[in-house]
């Protein structure tokens, strides 16, 4: 199964058979006071420097967060895709959980983009499976729902049933349809990773659906946290992951996930992890 | 072991999370005749104090804060008992929630944890607590704080939908309402009609005890 994402100018496959696609988690101000004082004061320079920065250092795709509070998060999102697209032709991620925000967002896309996200709940699907089928985008759907975040895998997927079933019925193409397996920290459940690896695993196996996930969740709280993100990828991917929404800078995590395409037979012959090493040699 | 060596080592195990010596070590200083109190505020406190410090400084991780709580909780559940026998007065009652639409709750829970070893009675409604819930809780515990944390932009708004709730109950003067989460700030805060905010755990621990002893002053 394929997904594919545009922006004006560029096409991007998510699928179980190509390389992983690593969208940019930066251009997010929650908790970063400064980008939020400046967003309020509709100075938009931070998102410049997260825009290059992560283009630079290899991101497929950009997540496009614009959750400040006390403002008007719909206007705001529109005018960042506005101006995102001016600096990358990396397709986009819209991220938000205001409805509106959404809208807004899509509207102001030049491209088929990714929704970031919805939940198992009734009311969010009838609110967000809309926006789906009239932008014709993918959405990122979580298996949570009134009740909270199931912790076992096998209760993930009774949710992840209902969002498939409901997707189906409205008529939207599965291939538009990315589970979030849902990360959370290691830091503060010992097995909660365990469980995110096996519901991806399941997913893969049962739907052959592709999936994204917040990754970098996997290590909050805890020291070192690049070291664990590089070696959370890798273990997922080999469990069915085809995308995150990630440290999209680091290299360290970046290069991790490379080498996981080159072992898992999906940068064949080595070609992406070569050039990427000639290119750094002549940096 | 002498009640001093008692002492050392609770501080000691708590400060590493060593849930089942903690608990041992309290069952062995009450059957040594140590008082609940002695306990609390000259083993378990001091130690969770040191833990919030080390925290905030960026020396201790969140699972170390985790497991250092959840030793003072065993402790704490066999000493609560006894402390209310002695009449041991309580810093405060906090009664703490996730908001309605929110399933975040690490940062919660280390709130709670602070709280607790500064000597609060914490009541913990969980995530995705409805206002009719923290109505109905206030009503049965008639705290002296009530917590509320969102985590998202999104759900932030329910600490005004939850303090409009307890005005309509006419509940509102009866406690003081703080608020918290990762993206709410003090600007937010006053904005929705709280009465305190803080950014970190132990902050929230010192502004609790701040506006409880104005309140009280009263």
């Amino acid at each position: 199964m394929h997904t594919v994402l545009r922006s004006a100018s560029k096409e991007i496959t998510i699928g179980h058979d190509v390389p992983f696609v690593i969208i940019g988690e930066r251009i997010n101000p929650t908790g970063r006071k400064l980008f939020q004082e400046r967003l309020r004061n509709d100075d938009l320079s931070t998102i410049e420097i997260d825009v290059a920065d992560q283009v630079a250092a290899g991101s497929d795709m950009l997540d496009v967060n614009m959750g400040v509070p006390l403002t008007d998060e719909p206007a705001l999102l529109a005018k960042a895709i506005k101006k995102i697209q001016t600096l990358t032709d990396l397709p986009l991620c819209i991220d938000s959980s205001i409805v509106e925000a959404l809208d807004a967002g899509l509207a102001a896309y030049e491209g088929k983009a990714l929704i970031n996200s919805m939940t198992g709940e009734d009311d969010r699907m009838d609110a967000i499976l809309p926006l789906v089928k009239k932008y014709d985008a993918a959405i990122l759907a979580l298996p949570n729902d009134e009740t909270g975040i199931p912790m076992t895998a096998p209760e993930r997927m009774i949710i992840v049933e209902k969002i498939v079933r409901r997707v189906e019925a409205e008529g939207i193409p599965l291939e538009n349809l990315l589970i979030d397996p849902l990360a959370m920290t290691v830091g503060a459940d010992t097995e909660a990773v365990k469980n995110t690896l096996e519901t991806m695993y399941l997913v893969r196996e049962k739907y052959g659906l592709n999936m994204s996930i917040g990754a970098s969740n996997v290590s909050f709280g805890l020291p070192n946290r690049h070291a664990l993100n590089a070696a959370f990828l890798p273990m997922a991917m080999s469990m069915g992951l085809t995308s995150a929404i990630m440290d999209g800078r680091t290299p360290e995590v970046i290069t991790a996930v490379r080498a996981a395409d080159l072992l898992l037979g999906l940068d064949p012959w080595g070609g992406n992890w070569i050039s990427a090493f000639r290119a750094q040699q002549q940096a | 072991m002498s009640p001093d060596e008692i002492l050392k080592e609770m501080y000691e195990q708590t400060m590493v999370g060593n849930a089942p010596r903690v608990l041992e070590l309290t069952k062995l200083g009450l059957d040594e005749g140590m008082s609940p109190d002695t306990i609390l505020f000259e083993a378990l406190i001091p130690s969770l104090e040191e833990v919030g410090a080390r925290f905030e400084r960026g020396d201790y991780f969140v699972p170390e804060m985790l497991i250092a709580g959840r030793a003072m909780s065993g402790a704490l559940d066999v000493l609560r008992p006894l402390l209310a026998d002695t009449g041991a007065e309580t810093v405060g009652t906090f009664l703490m929630g996730t908001v309605k639409g929110d399933v975040h709750d690490i940062g919660k829970n280390l709130v709670n944890i602070m709280l607790e070893g500064a000597g609060f009675q914490v009541i913990d409604l969980g995530v995705q607590v409805a206002p009719e819930k923290f109505v109905e809780a206030v009503k049965e515990h008639q705290p002296d704080v009530v917590g509320m944390s969102a985590f998202l932009t999104t759900t932030m708004p329910m600490f005004k939908v939850n303090i409009h709730e307890l005005s309509k109950a006419g509940l509102r003067d009866d406690v003081i309402i703080m608020v918290g989460g990762a993206p709410v700030t003090q600007e937010y805060a006053d904005v929705v009609g709280a009465d305190g905010y803080a950014a970190d755990a132990s902050t929230a621990v010192r502004k609790a005890k701040e506006l409880i002893a104005i309140k009280r002053g009263k």
